[in-house]
């Protein structure tokens, strides 16, 4: 076995040191009627590494990759291109196969990379203090309301109807779990919602997303403003976080928590995971926030140097007194994140938000063209809702036949609601082409 | 006020003197150890890592709401973003350079096959919500996955989408919320027993779902009190809360009567599998009477943890438990694979959902290609190599270093640290001069039931001679610091570290955790802020 250091010689040696006659002496702490006399049963041995890698090619062949086929979904996981210094880095073995770096003297490397990680976030979200990353955005939201109600110490929180349906269903389920109110705001796939009048003195936290679920670009300014005479506070969710780019900063808005789904960045589609949540707050909240927090400091040298720190919030110092359960954040995709961003810096982040916008745009002037078809959006970033003539469901199955990969028809998410049967949504980002955007629209006009 | 960067204060023989600083170099570099500034130091305007097009004319629809100001990012070319993060990189301890006896944390080999299937276009290039017929092969591998799993434990059940352990531990323990929500009982049963050696994670779950932890002692070997088990278990008990193999490394002997006596007083029985690694192949838990069960696949499976994750926290449940499964899981129809999702309706009574899409996909595809490539019969080998490591290392330390319970250990091997008293050497200071051997120092100061505690985990990767070397290495710190003249050095240590020791206490009491221009104008000592 490849990746087993031990020989028999060694292992009759070490016993012997040890004292015991067999490695089932090892064991003989297990109850008798759960010792396994031998394999379990019924699973294959050991194999090597050409019939592994033979056996995913096997299982990749069976699916159909974005990469080699018009391509059009979005949905909160966006298909860019990653340049390839991103994942060479990632793949450094000092990074890869390092641990939580609870030893700062021997972890500067993944210390720096937070540190730098936690002040890209603050600058994109225009927010004042960022932790070192949450498991994704859709969890990172679920957190961000729980930190609302414990700064508020209020039990109520407002969902918007734009927020991405399986964040509101996450959402739900703590609610349900945990103890604690979450209004759901109806679907609002116009973009048109309202939630000022339903801010009230018991609201913990309104939660909406920017550009919404359904691809809208609002200004929460007002709302922050109605939050904030309420003593509520605006949670601000982005699942696209290439956004930002382009778009007025959450922070402006006058957001209390911001929390983005940074997969955009440095991570690839990876059929929904693991990807990296951003969560951005005031400095006041510091505090009160979930997460691994990376903070400056100086050595027995007066050199400066990075540690964990405010750990007294977390699990292992607090049990059951800590803000969170959480013990984990996206290490790895933290850093692909912030290697991608590096190479991008202002110029090339700037850039490839306008591509993605103009992208879009042009996809959606030639979607609007087609007979039947209204787009929903007067404003969007890379992503928009289509009215189509039929159920979109079948549409996309249709053209997905074809090797079409069609944007998402709204009811897969919001299944058993017939105002959504005929919404798709489509997204464009720098990795469209006319070339691409030709067999969709070739496509569309075939199944309509 | 000039202060000096000596630390050593003129004592004669301090091991400061002469090591570090008097040799400055005029870069602050030391051959391979290369002082590396933060990005936001480095950037330039004008400079870009990436070319993009320029973007195609079309009509702008951001509803006015275009950023104004420069967001402040630094501008790198790709080289130097490449030598940026190599420098980083080589400041990091990890386990491709060597023993990485971290406790609790399992830092066994990652294999790089694991890496490569995971890239595989038709894998890692797949949209999670493409047409289920365009991802046939993807549900397949979740769902090879799951059986893997379940058979593994011995199980009817699991659910794949928890991101974390800990995550997983909030599915479990919802999944007993639910249940006891079915049976009419969520409202009387609201304590949750965990013994005193638990990761913090299991009273964290617990508390955040309103239960109230009741800490259950150990006994004299380490293991739960089943007396006082017995004795705090009664109707208002929703469950208990055990890791297996425990924390202090050990077997818990008497787990099937825990279960039993779990069982009569109509609770259920949650099992922290973050140790499932040691008795992989050898036990399922399933046989030990156990509701549910994460399984932290960076552990037990050798996913990459890099910095502190991603991970995986797939939960096996019992039939009991079963019905309860948060969406999504992957169903078989015949020849073809779909996905139950939200609203899809079903048997059972889901709990909700707990992430976007399925899980974390990355990470099946490296544990799967690390459990294909062991096998069944490699698996248990890996179960046996570790707790043969670890036995061999505590067979090796205990005459000289105070093993914390008697008997054989599973896969980590813990410590107290009454080897150190009137040394003057504390667990963290020895642990430092680990660092100055090469090595990575074993967990510290957990589990918190023994006093200063060392838990030492070799993992099945580590080859005899170079345990042989560690254990060496540890004999000669311990000989050392039973001089009981050697407490400096020790309180020096590390010293051939990328940075010596870090003042925590000035991180936390003012805390600075992103970079502004003003938080170093250049010229200035970092000292003057930490003498603020």
């Amino acid at each position: 076995m490849r990746y087993l250091p031990l020989t028999d010689a060694d292992r009759r040696e070490m016993l012997s040191v040890i004292g015991a006659k067999s490695v089932d002496d090892l064991f003989r702490d297990v109850p008798a009627s759960a010792r396994l006399a031998a394999k379990v049963g019924g699973l294959p041995d050991h194999q090597g590494e050409l019939e592994v890698e033979r056996a995913f090619q096997g299982l990749a062949a069976k699916n159909l990759s974005p990469g080699t086929t018009p391509f059009f979904i979005g949905a909160g996981a966006y298909r860019h291109h990653v340049p390839a210094t991103v994942d060479y880095m990632i793949q450094r073995g000092e990074f890869l196969t390092s641990y939580t770096p609870y030893q700062p003297e021997i972890t500067q490397g993944t210390l720096q990379y937070l540190f730098e990680f936690q002040t890209q976030v603050t600058l994109l979200t225009g927010m004042e203090v960022a932790n070192a990353s949450m498991y994704d955005g859709s969890t990172g939201t679920t957190e961000a309301v729980l930190m609302a109600n414990r700064v508020t110490r209020r039990h109520k929180a407002l969902i918007s109807g734009g927020l991405h349906p399986q964040y509101r269903s996450i959402i739900e389920t703590t609610a349900k779990w945990e103890g604690f109110t979450a209004n759901f705001s109806k679907t609002d796939a116009e973009g048109l919602e309202d939630l000022i009048a339903s801010v009230d003195r018991e609201t913990s936290c309104v939660v909406v997303q920017n550009p919404s679920f359904f691809g809208h670009v609002r200004d929460f300014t007002k709302l922050g403003e109605a939050c904030h005479a309420a003593g509520a506070l605006l949670i601000v969710v982005v699942t696209e976080v290439v956004s930002l780019g382009l778009l007025m900063p959450p922070g402006e808005m006058g957001a209390d928590i911001v929390v983005c789904e940074g997969q955009s960045i440095g991570n690839g589609l990876g059929f929904g995971g693991p990807y990296v949540g951003l969560f951005a707050t005031r400095d006041k909240y510091m505090r009160q926030m979930p997460g691994r927090l990376v903070g400056e400091t100086v050595d027995a040298d007066g050199k400066r140097g990075f540690v964990l720190t405010l750990s007294t919030r977390e699990q292992h110092i607090r049990r059951e007194k800590a803000t969170s359960n959480i013990c984990t954040n996206a290490g790895l995709c933290a850093l692909a994140f912030t290697v991608h961003l590096t190479l991008l810096g202002e110029a090339g982040f700037t850039r490839l938000a306008e591509l993605n916008h103009a992208r879009a745009s042009q996809l959606a002037d030639r979607i609007a063209a087609l007979p039947g078809v209204a787009v929903l959006n007067d404003s969007f970033f890379n992503e928009f809702t289509v009215k189509l003539p039929k159920p979109a469901a079948e549409v996309v199955e249709a053209l997905a036949a074809k090797r079409i990969l069609g944007g998402l028809p709204v009811s897969r998410l919001i299944p058993n609601d017939p105002s959504v049967e005929n919404l798709l949504l489509l997204a464009a980002t720098e990795t469209a082409t006319d070339a691409g955007m030709d067999p969709l629209i070739a496509g569309l006009k075939e199944v309509l | 006020m000039v202060q000096s960067l000596d630390r050593s204060q003129g004592r004669a023989g301090s091991v400061s003197a002469g090591s570090v600083n008097t040799h400055g170099t005029y870069t602050g570099n030391r051959a391979l150890q290369l002082e590396e500034p933060l990005i936001f130091e480095m950037g330039q305007a004008g400079r870009c890592g990436v070319d993009l097009p320029e973007p195609p004319k079309a009509k702008e629809r951001l509803n006015g709401l275009r950023r104004k100001g420069e967001i402040g990012l630094p501008g790198l070319s790709e080289p130097q973003v490449v030598q940026h993060y190599t420098r980083l990189s080589q400041k990091n301890y990890a386990i491709d350079m060597g023993v990485y006896p971290l406790g609790s944390c399992t830092m066994k080999h990652n294999p790089r096959i694991n890496e490569k299937v995971a890239r595989l276009p038709g894998i890692g290039d797949l949209h999670p919500l493409q047409p289920v017929s365009t991802v046939q092969g993807a549900l397949e591998l979740i769902d090879s996955l799951a059986h893997w799993l379940k058979t593994l434990t011995g199980m009817p059940a699991v659910a794949m989408s928890p991101a974390a352990g800990a995550h997983g531990e909030m599915c479990g323990m919802m999944a007993i919320a639910a249940a006891l929500e079915a049976k009419g009982e969520r409202a009387k049963r609201r304590t949750v027993l965990a013994p005193e050696s638990a990761h913090g994670t299991n009273p964290a779950t617990a508390a955040a779902l309103g239960f109230v932890v009741k800490p259950i002692p150990a006994n004299d070997r380490g293991r739960v009190d089943l007396a006082a088990l017995k004795a705090a278990l009664g109707p208002d008990v929703a469950a208990i809360m055990l890791t297996n193999p425990n924390t202090c490394g050990l077997f818990e002997s008497e787990i099937v009567e825990i279960s039993k006596a779990v069982h009569e007083a109509g609770a259920y029985f949650y099992c922290d599998g973050a140790n499932f690694n040691a008795i992989v192949g050898r036990v399922r838990p399933g046989d030990l009477g156990i509701d549910c069960m994460h399984i932290n696949l960076h552990k037990t499976f050798s996913t990459p943890h890099g910095g502190g994750g991603p991970g995986a926290g797939p939960v096996v449940l019992s039939a009991a438990l079963a019905p309860y499964a948060p969406y999504p899981w992957i169903v078989k129809d015949g020849d073809t694979w779909r996905v139950a999702e939200d609203g899809a309706k079903v048997d059972g009574l889901p709990l909700g959902r707990l992430k976007a899409f399925h899980g974390q996909m990355g990470m099946f595809t490296r544990a799967l290609a690390y459990i294909m490539s062991h096998g069944a019969d490699g698996l248990r080998q890996v179960a046996e190599d570790a707790v043969l490591n670890a036995n061999y290392v505590m067979a090796a330390l205990k005459d000289v270093m105070s093993p914390a319970f008697e008997g054989p250990c599973m896969h980590e091997a813990l410590f107290d640290d009454s080897f150190l008293k009137d040394t003057g050497v504390s667990t963290l200071d020895f642990a430092k001069a680990m660092i100055d051997e090469g090595y990575h120092p074993m967990t510290m100061y957990f589990p918190l039931v023994v006093h200063g505690a060392m838990l030492i985990e070799p993992t099945e990767s580590v080859a005899k001679e170079d345990l042989d070397q560690f254990i060496g290495a540890l004999r000669s710190l311990t000989a050392k610091a039973k001089t009981g003249t050697a407490a400096d050095d020790f309180k020096a240590a590390p010293l051939y570290a990328p940075r010596r020791r870090l003042d925590e206490t000035l991180a936390a009491r003012k805390p600075i955790l992103r970079w502004k221009p003003s938080n170093n104008p250049p010229g200035t000592d970092p000292l003057k802020q930490a003498a603020e």
